[in-house]
């Protein structure tokens, strides 16, 4: 592999330990609390921060590798379902909104579940659940991003596969661990400026290889017309199908705790506004331009096989050696952005909504200190071996991450939130509804294909809502005071 | 109820109605003009028009509409408690 290639990711990775080291010495002279800062940045987050922070967390390989590879093979159907993601930008925001960010301050809440325990009187019931649900949940999907993290560098560089994710393990590890999450909201805004740069350096030199838009365009109706259209190369994306991702990709969002947790951590509502604005045009020029790339690289190299090898093959192929480096940065930003994300808010949940709750409330505050640095660093270790060979069972978990998730907490948040009835049987009721209905969906849909021709997130979001106002009205049914 | 929640509840009502909006907005082009056969796809910048409209179109709206949000509706509140400077 080409050298000029490599030393964009290497200066890549140098700035990143840098705001490393840099957000670890902030932390050493806070003064707001050591939790408070470890695990929220001190609730500091400005407008850009803060949005670039949503963006990167959220864009993951699948918006750099997979996704644009499945454009490529299905045609603008596959951005029309892509640009559902625009949604995300402004709605976690904007919903969760400034009531959240009140009551978590006036709870005292670090965590998403801080928030759910003290807004369901304490139960430890829901405590427990939910951290179980991120803890078993998240830790899979980190797996996943760190084996696909660890076979980007394997591909770019040629390294064998074990190398590449001890580089790709120490690099994440060592910023998050000494610098928290501020380390983390600050290298996911210079992670998501790579990721821009990237797809608009890619954008434009794709556009030129293929002798501009109407050229692709007549190429590809030659090829095949369907790809076109909006229903897919075999014609068999539907829009009931289509319209499922609102939910998945869109607002369900709102149920993600790696999101929620971020719209606690802003500074004030002059940076919330802030966010919202950049956060909508980031997340719409990233997932609108990745896409089409895929689209648009399909006369320009026609006949890969492997959709994630689209981008990386790309643009190795259009661009100059350097250039290509630092747009294949933007993926490796992407998958570090999400990885480092999940790993301080998994290290929470276990340091902050078990262990303090429940083993040792009285820990002091050094003992907290070292706990968190070395939960952090056990659980990337963990991660590391268990990616080194990912076994079947997380593999099987990593598939329920996203939208069972989002069954599972979706309601318990947002109603949570503005409904005065919601009580702990309706948000224990909806959580298991949430997380069974849409695993017992999956296998069905498996075997008979979708019901009702939509993404199985659809119905156990529906389920999980009727559990929790049914619940909520028929047992113990009280007005909460907010 | 304390007044900054009145102003919450506004603000989250119209990110739903926003995502209401958007959806049709994207759904009604997406699928009006792309279910014509494909000879009778005009073409605007080299797009689709169906493409051009829902995605393109459809997200500078709401780009604008975010801008004008974030400017002139959404409102300034402290987010601590009231009288107290922690």
């Amino acid at each position: 592999m080409n050298i000029q290639v490599i030393i964009p990711m290497i200066l890549f990775l140098a700035i990143i330990f840098f705001i490393g080291f840099w957000s670890s010495k902030k932390l050493e002279s806070s003064t707001g609390g050591f939790l408070q800062e470890y695990f929220l940045g001190g609730r500091e987050l400005g407008g850009f921060v803060l949005a670039m922070t949503m963006v990167a967390t959220y864009g993951s390989a699948s918006s750099f590798l997979g996704g644009p590879g499945t454009a490529y093979t299905m045609g603008f159907g596959w951005v029309l379902l892509a640009m559902t993601q625009v949604v995300t930008g402004y709605f976690v925001l904007l919903v969760l909104g400034k009531k959240f960010a009140i009551l978590a301050r006036k709870y005292n809440a670090i965590t998403l579940i801080d928030f759910l325990k003290v807004r369901y009187g304490n139960s430890k019931v829901v405590v427990l659940l939910a951290a179980a649900s991120i803890i078993i949940f998240l830790f899979s999907a980190m797996t996943a991003q760190w084996v696909g993290g660890g076979r980007l560098i394997e591909s770019l560089t040629g390294m064998q596969y074990t190398t590449a994710l001890f580089i790709f393990a120490v690099s994440v590890l060592v910023y998050v661990v000494i610098g928290g999450f501020r380390a983390v909201a600050v290298t996911d805004a210079v992670q998501g400026g790579v990721m821009v740069i990237g797809t608009l350096v890619l954008l434009i030199a794709v556009i030129i290889a293929g002798g501009g838009v109407p050229n692709i365009m007549q190429d590809l109706l030659n090829e095949n017309p369907r790809l076109i259209t909006p229903y897919g190369n075999e014609g068999n994306l539907s829009a009931a199908y289509v319209s499922s991702f609102w939910i998945l990709v869109g607002v369900g969002v709102v149920g993600l705790p790696q999101m929620a947790v971020r719209a606690m951590s802003y500074k004030n509502t002059r940076s919330m506004h802030r966010a919202l604005v950049i956060g909508t045009l980031v997340t719409g020029f990233i997932m609108l331009n990745m896409h089409l790339i895929g689209i648009f690289a399909r006369p320009v190299i026609p006949g890969i096989e492997v959709a994630d090898t689209v981008i990386p093959l790309v643009a190795l192929k259009i661009l100059p050696a350097w250039l290509a480096g630092i747009v294949l940065a933007a993926p490796l930003a992407a998958i570090m952005s999400t990885v480092d994300s999940l790993l301080i808010l998994v290290s929470s949940s276990i340091v902050k909504d078990v262990y303090i709750n429940y083993i040792n409330p009285n820990a002091t505050e050094k003992k907290i200190k070292n706990l968190s640095f070395g939960v952090t660093t056990l659980l990337g270790t963990i991660v590391f071996l268990l990616a080194l060979n990912p076994p079947e069972l997380l593999i099987f978990l990593n598939l329920f991450a996203f939208g069972g998730l989002e069954a599972a907490f979706i309601w318990p948040v947002v109603l949570g939130l503005y409904w005065s009835y919601g009580n702990k049987y309706g948000a224990i009721a909806s959580m298991i509804t949430g997380i069974v209905s849409y695993i017992a969906l999956h296998f069905y849909n498996e075997a008979y294909g979708n019901l009702f021709d939509i993404h199985t997130v659809v119905i156990p979001v529906i389920l999980s809502l009727i559990a929790y106002v049914s619940f909520s009205l028929l047992i113990n049914k009280t007005k909460y005071i907010f | 109820m304390d007044p900054r929640f009145k102003v919450a509840h506004r603000e989250a009502l119209i990110g739903v109605v926003l995502a209401i909006v958007h959806f049709i907005w994207w759904f009604g082009f997406a699928y009006g003009l792309g279910s014509k056969p494909v000879e009778e796809y005009s073409y605007i910048f080299g797009f689709p028009d169906w493409f051009f409209y829902s995605c393109i179109i459809g997200f500078v709206l709401v780009a604008i509409t975010v801008i004008i949000l974030a400017k002139y509706v959404l409102k300034d509140v402290s987010l601590e408690e009231e009288g107290d400077e922690q």
